[in-house]
């Protein structure tokens, strides 16, 4: 099934170019060429709505998790009626397995910083937030640094670059809280509240920060879009995956001999970025199992990947999901009761208790996987667990409760042995 | 104790306030310059943001109380934060954590009797190619862990010097 030639692969998000980091160096390899183009060239662009066409042909899938087509979710803003309109860029990176937006602050900030201004300018907002999760202080102090040298350079501010188009652009930090990753938690941890999640409807196109229309897309979302506009949308979707195209950086940890991100084409089989990319296992180990995208997406066995490859509709076809790309490879001494104790564990700490069958379920994973863990549980707690799993699903306000329902019930399926053999004989079990 | 901002810290909590078109936004911000000022926020200093900010007290707690980064409380000279998630665990987070428990003779969450460290478990801090890993009183990582560099750390430390920011760059590049 795989025709993507990985192996030739150019990268074009974060290029092997020393100081790229620097903006002199951005500018001189091409940088806010696009964003320029957007703004003065007449012949090209026909205004903002052209451009959000253009990001939706291109079809680039949201790179923070739910995989929502970006240029499609910048129609959903409302007619501008004269008052602020909001871009919120979500640095918040804390799902488990996840490690790629540093890559983007550290090594490129200026592309998603040019990417930023273009979603702006095609939703004629007036102001962007990064949102950056506050253990990275590091990189918190180098995107300060890149977005005061972009405003020196004039791309940022009033009239930019001659223009009747304004913008500010400031870094707002977090303070340890993986909710605040969650869309509209980050607009509460933004408004300087605890980060409770919203209520969905209103979307926050509709009520956002402060009551007004708000996009969010993650940090590797936007910086795709400077090539998009530069090279165009038919370029973008003939990159990778035919559903999920274009360039994408996977984070790679865990057992194996190379980890790291790396920016590759959608769609690299997952056999392919463990034992080429990422070196093969660790010490010779064999593979057991994958979490292919972040800590919530469903496990797979290592019997279960031959042919599949990094994509949604691949991925859907053996039962996980391509998430954030933070793909955690385990090997063969990997003891899979006490990696799933301690995703619920996870869940446990990080939900933010305003819905019950979350505060409550997460607590009762965490509670009888430890006692599972610990050699004391029954053959029968397994199906508790799952049966805890459907009364969390889809019966809360935001998708935590999934993401921790997951987990349970597909390493429960896929490892169910190995389960079995750690619980105590119960009655149903000898029956 | 009586706790004060600076003038630089009240200039640098006006520039902050700038940035939004309410007060409360700055709520974050202003715990963080408060936290960099005192080295916590304890309910002192959360009273003296919420009095800089005209906010109230009960708001600037709840706050400071969701976010785990803020300290409630003095802490030690130096708060180690060992990542025992998904990706560390794999990688031996825990044996960092014990190994640590044992070398500062506390167990997880405490603080040395001589006021030097504190150390803690955390959850993932998207560091997880370079486990194990852990992070220094909320700034550098010290990533890719071996007791011998948790040895070296904790020496350093004693001595005065604060990690470095470790560089760690793309496998597939060769310039960065
Ligand atoms: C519990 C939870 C945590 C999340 N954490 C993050 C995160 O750390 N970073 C991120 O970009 N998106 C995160 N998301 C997804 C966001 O809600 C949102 O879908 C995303 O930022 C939208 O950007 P995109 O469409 O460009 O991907 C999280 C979602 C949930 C439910
Ligand atoms: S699902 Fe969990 S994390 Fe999300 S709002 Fe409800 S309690 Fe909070
Ligand atoms: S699991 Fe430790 S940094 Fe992600």
């Amino acid at each position: 099934m795989s025709t993507v030639d990985w192996k030739n692969y150019e990268p074009v998000l974060i290029p092997d170019i020393k100081d790229l980091n620097k903006i002199d160096v951005y500018i001189k390899q091409g940088g806010y060429k696009a964003f320029e183009s957007v703004l003065k060239d007449k012949n090209k662009w026909s205004g903002p709505k052209s451009v959000v066409n253009e990001v939706k042909e291109a079809n680039i899938r949201g790179r923070g998790g739910a995989g929502f087509n970006a240029g499609l979710k910048w129609s959903f803003m409302p007619p501008v009626d004269g008052g602020p309109r909001y871009l919120a860029c979500n640095g918040d990176e804390s799902e488990p397995g996840t490690f790629k937006d540093r890559k983007i602050f550290e090594y490129n900030p200026h592309v998603f910083i040019e990417g930023a201004l273009i979603a702006a300018y095609a939703m004629e907002i007036t102001t962007i937030y990064v949102y950056i999760r506050g253990e990275y202080r590091a990189y918190i102090q180098m995107m300060e640094k890149a977005i005061s040298d972009s405003y020196e350079k004039g791309f940022i501010g009033k009239n930019i670059l001659g223009t009747d188009f304004s913008v500010d652009f400031y870094v707002h930090s977090g303070a340890g809280a993986y909710i605040c990753g969650e869309e509209t938690s980050m607009l509460e941890s933004l408004e300087g509240k605890r980060g409770y999640p919203r209520v969905k409807p209103p979307f926050p196109a509709q009520k956002g920060l402060w009551g007004r229309p708000t996009t969010i897309n993650n940090i590797e979302t936007l910086a795709h879009v400077p090539a998009v506009i530069n090279r165009g949308a038919v370029w973008f979707k003939n990159i990778g995956a035919e559903n999920h195209p274009g360039p994408i950086l996977y984070g790679i940890s865990g057992h194996v001999n190379k980890p790291g991100v790396y920016e590759l084409p959608t769609g690299v089989p997952v056999l392919d970025l463990i034992y080429d990319v990422a070196g093969g296992m660790r010490n010779g180990k064999k593979l057991k199992a994958v979490i292919p995208g972040g800590s919530s997406t469903p496990v797979l066995r290592a019997d279960q990947l031959d042919g599949i490859t990094m994509d949604s509709d691949s991925l859907r076809t053996v039962g996980s999901m391509l998430g954030t790309a933070g793909m955690v490879v385990m090997d063969e001494d990997t003891d899979m009761v006490d990696v799933l104790w301690r995703i619920a564990h996870f869940y446990h700490h990080e939900s933010c208790g305003q819905c019950t069958p979350c505060r409550e379920g997460t607590g009762w994973l965490e509670k009888i996987l430890l006692k599972i863990k610990n050699g004391e549980g029954e053959v029968r707690d397994l199906d508790l667990l799952l049966d805890i799993t459907t009364q969390m699903e889809g019966r809360t306000i935001c998708a935590l409760a999934d993401a921790a329902a997951w987990p349970v019930r597909f390493t429960i399926n896929r490892f169910r042995d190995e389960f079995e053999a750690r619980c105590k004989k119960s009655v149903y079990a000898l029956a | 104790m009586a706790y004060e901002f600076t003038k630089e810290d009240l200039k640098q909590i006006e520039e902050i306030k700038s940035r939004y078109p309410a007060v409360m936004p700055a709520t974050l911000p202003v715990l963080w310059v408060a936290q960099n000022r005192f080295g916590h926020v304890n309910p002192d200093v959360q009273k003296l943001v919420a009095e800089t900010l005209g906010l109230p007290q009960a708001h600037v707690h709840g706050v400071a109380e969701f976010y785990t980064q803020y300290y409630k409380e003095e802490k030690g000279k130096h708060v180690l934060d060992v990542c025992t998630c998904l990706s560390c665990q794999l990688c031996g987070g825990y044996d960092i954590l014990h190994y640590l428990e044992e070398k500062l003779g506390i167990k997880k969450g405490e603080t040395t009797q001589d006021g030097m460290f504190t150390l803690n478990e955390v959850e993932c801090l998207g560091a997880c190619g370079y486990a194990p890993m852990l992070q220094v009183t909320n700034d550098q990582y010290v990533n890719h862990l071996t007791k011998e560099k948790v040895d070296k750390l904790v020496d350093s430390l004693k001595n005065g010097e604060k990690p470095q920011y470790e560089k760690i760059g793309m496998p597939q590049h060769e310039n960065i």
